[in-house]
């Protein structure tokens, strides 16, 4: 039926050059170690490209058995894969920003010793993101979900020897962790209910039933579940913390893993388990709102921020918000549309940031740069493309994608919507607020005068190299950057919806995934609604919506407009107007500045009594008391037993005598006993 | 006819009584001549039972008890001069370097 | 009451007589007399059983040179009374109780259920002629052994008994 493509040599070449690197690489020379780098992640690019060629002539989906893996009773998980549009998507988008990244990271990471190290975990990561995202039961996916928890644990805690990063690595894993407990319930329930973790038979046992309209039923709890895992990994609330800390790794790590892939994990899940998530409505409710929230939430605190990483990395929170918003209001292909053009221009502003940190020698915050765009246009020209894409300006990427994300979140309920547009706002105004820091005004940095000093405020280890002053960074960087620029800027065009005169090409792409699989029952008035008209036929767009769509659009630009506007009066026509607001609106502004105490408020909350727990309790109670003492007494014991019995070797004859009179004794008197019974 | 158990109670009396004087004299050398009672008794007893049975080894055992007992007591004398000279005394409770 | 018994009883009398004193005493002089004195009855005793030879053998050996041998020892160390020293609770606690326990139950196994009968004067006449027979046929490897047994001991107590060489260098 379906030619075999191999599927799981993808996962495996990027595996290859991880053991590669990772055994020899301390010995190798540089260019070899990026030569294997090179080699094996670009071959899983070109195969991904060969498979995405060949995609039309497949019989969907896809799947490809490997080998057997656990066989216990009537449970099986094999070691399977699994292809459709979804995984297709998924695996262009990690394959290619993931290359590109590789090569960036040549240039970036070039002075520094643990150069073939990075590269290593660099690989290992493409392997359980790939894993991941080809992973055809929920097991192999929980496995590519756990391996690049440690993946990103290893990256962003890279220069160990600093003690933030190290913490950071910590933070982010531990984090995670508590999210993977939500997904292994729910695999535990999914295994106790439908016999199997296989996508195909799970995904067609549950397409019969009929959606859970009251309350808590099994699939609700398993929507739930399955979201608490999305949010540890996906820095959802409550479980977002660890994403703006991970920005001690080195800036490859935060684009690749923190703004392209592994953070959009989750959206995957839950895109994946959409016959779930369809047939529990709550849970679906539940998604739109914690994405709404986080959006709006995330973006309140990136406008206060001053280290560059960090406005981004509040960015990533806000724009997965918005993935996980379009989920939530079952518009799960806007919300993949929005994950593939976040990728692009998230990970190229975390590479031009990476890029910018590398010309004023290390420096993070944006208070002392600026007036760079003379200095390193290259940078800024590929920045201002993202910049743009982000904010939704039209034409560019974000704005195709972000507004089919509103116009669908707004056929469930305008509350979305509405917060969706002013987080919109918010977005624009912080992302333009960076770019005018940044980019224009005066240099308020120190990088011309003292360049050759090494590294000083490396928040990003990343000092200076001895040449003289601001620099453009060198072509292997700048390469990357620009493909992600022109990508930013085209990669929107593949779903301009019917209003803007498109065709809706990539919400059509993946219609056969979502869409073929809409429950039966007609009561599930929002769903059906949006989606009888287009399955009925097939593929033109609603004609109702579309004045209104336009009028949308127009007022989600306007928004975008709007925190321009307010950007540039702010942070370029009057440059003291932030602190005079600052300091009027004082608490408000620490509260962002501290993001809104949540970190402080988690440390007292859970960590602070567990470690106070852990100390008196369990160490000093428990392992002191009872365990030391249990064997130091039984030593003790011993001594002080033998110390009374040593007594008997008194040197006294006598004594000795007695004993052996006494002794003789008992064994005579036990003959004759045994001798009389028997008589 | 004097019942053999008679011989028996005589045999088994003097063996007591060495054995309480070991236990209770503290003069080696008490000690060694509670130790000669002791083998006496056994002796007692060997010709009581070799008389019953009509077993003639029995005397041969006596007589190589005896020889035995000659050979001891005069190492173990030797001992004691030796033990004397060094310490001086003949108290069994000040011989006691050996102790824990 | 025949006339075995009553010897019996008076041979009896002295051993007991003997080896209670031995105990009594506080000399060891006494207490070596005494045992001379038991050892003498005890050759009665055999005599009585019809062991002639061992008899003869009890008093030349055991009261005759055993016991001169003892005697000499305490004349040689000077032995005096034996002072009041603190023993060993031990001993006294544990060690005669339980030999007395010992011997109050062989005691009462002998007398009531031993199942012996009773024994003729002189039952086994021991004569020297069956003894050597047996002594010199069937016991031959235990009396080599104790040749040589007896040559060891005396080179031990020659060597242990002897007067420790004085140092050496001390002459001139």
């Amino acid at each position: 039926m379906n030619p075999t493509l191999n599927l799981w040599v993808i996962p495996i070449l990027p595996l290859a050059g991880a053991a590669i690197n990772g055994f020899f690489g301390r010995k190798s020379s540089r260019q070899a170690v990026t030569a294997v780098a090179l080699v094996f992640s670009g071959a899983a690019f070109a195969m991904a490209l060969w498979v995405a060629a060949r995609f039309s002539s497949l019989s969907l989906p896809y799947q490809e058995f490997l080998a057997h893996w656990i066989r216990a009773g009537s449970f099986n998980a094999d070691f399977a894969f699994y292809l459709d549009q979804l995984s297709l998507v998924m695996l262009l988008v990690v394959t290619g920003v993931g290359f590109l990244i590789h090569v960036y990271s040549i240039g970036y990471m070039w002075e520094d010793p643990g150069y073939y190290r990075f590269f290593t975990y660099l690989n290992l990561f493409m392997f359980f993101m790939l894993t991941l995202v080809l992973a055809g039961n929920y097991l192999q996916l929980f496995i590519g979900w756990e391996g690049v928890g440690l993946a990103s644990y290893l990256l962003v805690g890279f220069w160990f020897t600093k003690d933030s990063a190290a913490s950071a690595g910590k933070k982010a894993f531990i984090v995670n962790r508590i999210g993977d407990f939500g997904f292994l319930i729910a695999l535990f329930l999914l295994i106790k209910h439908f016999g199997s973790l296989d996508f195909s038979r799970v995904f067609g046992a549950i397409a019969p039933i009929r959606p859970e309209t009251a309350g808590a039923g099994l699939l609700t709890t398993i929507g739930l579940l399955l979201m608490v895992g999305a949010a540890g990994k996906s820095a959802q609330i409550p479980l977002y913390v660890w994403l703006p800390d991970a920005m001690e790794g080195p800036t490859p790590v935060s684009a690749l893993i923190h703004a392209a892939t592994m953070v959009t994990a989750g959206v995957y899940m839950v895109a994946r388990s959409h016959v779930i998530f369809e047939r529990a409505p709550m849970a679906l409710t539940v998604v739109a709102i914690i994405g709404t929230l986080t959006a709006f939430f995330a973006a309140t605190i990136g406008i206060a921020q001053t280290d560059i990483k960090k406005v981004l990395a509040y960015s990533t929170v806000s724009q997965l918000g918005y993935m996980f918003m379009a989920c939530g209001v079952g518009a799960f292909s806007a919300g993949i549309f929005h994950l593939m053009t976040h990728a692009f221009f998230k990970g190229l502003l975390f590479l031009a940031a990476g890029s910018v940190i590398h010309a004023v020698g290390g420096e993070q915050d944006m208070r002392k740069m600026g007036g760079l765009r003379t200095k390193i246009p290259w940078t800024f020209w590929t920045m201002t493309a993202a910049t743009l894409a982000i904010s939704g300006i039209p034409g560019f990427a974000g704005f195709f994608s972000k507004d089919e994300i509103l116009w669908q979140a707004y056929q469930t309920n305008w509350v979305y919507w509405l917060v969706g547009v002013v987080t919109a706002f918010i977005t624009s105004f912080y992302m333009f607020r960076l770019w005018f820091l940044t980019f224009f005004g005066e240099y308020r940095g120190e990088a011309e005068a003292k360049h050759g000093d090494g590294g000083r405020s490396a928040h990003d280890a990343h000092g200076g190299h001895g040449h003289g002053g601001i620099h453009e960074s060198p072509r292997v960087m700048v390469v990357p950057l620009v493909i992600l620029a022109v990508l930013s800027v085209i990669g929107g065009y593949v779903g301009v919806p019917g209003a803007l005169g498109g065709n809706d090409r990539f919400d059509k792409f993946l219609a056969p995934v979502f869409h073929g699989s809409a429950p039966a029952n007609a009561q599930n008035a929002n769903l059906g609604e949006k989606r009888a008209p287009e399955q009925a036929t097939e593929g033109s767009e609603p004609k109702t919506g579309d004045s209104t769509e336009l009028l949308f659009t127009g007022i989600s630009v306007f928004a975008a407009l709007l925190g321009f506007g307010l950007a540039w009066m702010f942070y370029h026509k009057d440059p003291e107007l932030p602190d005079r607001i600052a300091v009027s609106f004082s608490g408000l502004y620490r509260v962002l500045v501290h993001k809104y105490y949540v970190d402080e408020f988690y440390a007292a909350l859970f960590v602070k009594p567990l470690i106070d727990g852990s100390t008196r309790i369990l160490w000093q109670g428990v392992d002191r008391k009872v365990i030391d003492a249990a064997v130091n007494d039984a030593g003790d014991g011993a001594r002080h037993v033998s110390d009374e019995v040593r007594h008997m070797q008194s040197g006294n004859i006598r004594s000795y005598a007695g004993w052996v009179a006494a002794g003789a004794a008992v064994v005579i008197a036990f003959v004759i006993w045994k001798w009389v019974v028997t008589l | 006819m004097v019942p053999l158990s008679y011989y028996l109670l005589l045999s088994g009396f003097l063996f007591a009584c060495g054995v309480v004087g070991f236990l209770i004299k503290r003069n080696i050398i008490t000690i060694f001549m509670s130790i000669e009672l002791m083998l006496n008794g056994v002796n007692l007893s060997f010709v009581a039972f070799a008389a019953q049975w009509h077993v003639l080894a029995g005397h041969i055992f006596v007589f190589f008890v005896m020889v035995v007992a000659a050979a001891e007591s005069a190492v173990g004398l030797a001992i004691i001069i030796a033990v004397y000279r060094t310490r001086e005394t003949l108290n069994v409770d000040q011989v006691n370097l050996l102790k824990l | 009451m025949s006339f075995h018994l009553i010897l019996f009883l008076a041979f009896g009398a002295v051993c007991v007589g003997g080896a209670v004193n031995l105990l009594a005493q506080r000399h060891p002089i006494n207490s070596a007399l005494s045992l001379i004195a038991v050892m003498g009855a005890l050759a009665g005793e055999y005599l009585l059983l019809g062991a002639e030879f061992v008899a003869a053998v009890q008093v030349i050996v055991y009261a005759g040179a055993i016991m001169v041998l003892f005697v000499f020892v305490i004349m040689l160390l000077n032995a005096g009374e034996e002072e009041e020293t603190k023993g060993s609770r031990v001993a006294i606690v544990l060690g005669v109780p339980g030999i007395l326990i010992a011997s109050v139950l062989v005691a009462w196994v002998v007398l009531r259920r031993s199942g012996t009968g009773d024994v003729a004067l002189g039952a086994l006449p021991g004569y020297p002629r069956e003894i050597a027979q047996l002594l010199f046929h069937d016991f031959l490897l235990p009396f080599e052994v104790t040749s040589i047994l007896i040559l060891i001991a005396i080179m031990g107590a020659v060597v242990l008994a002897s007067k420790p060489e004085p140092p050496a260098g001390k002459v001139e």
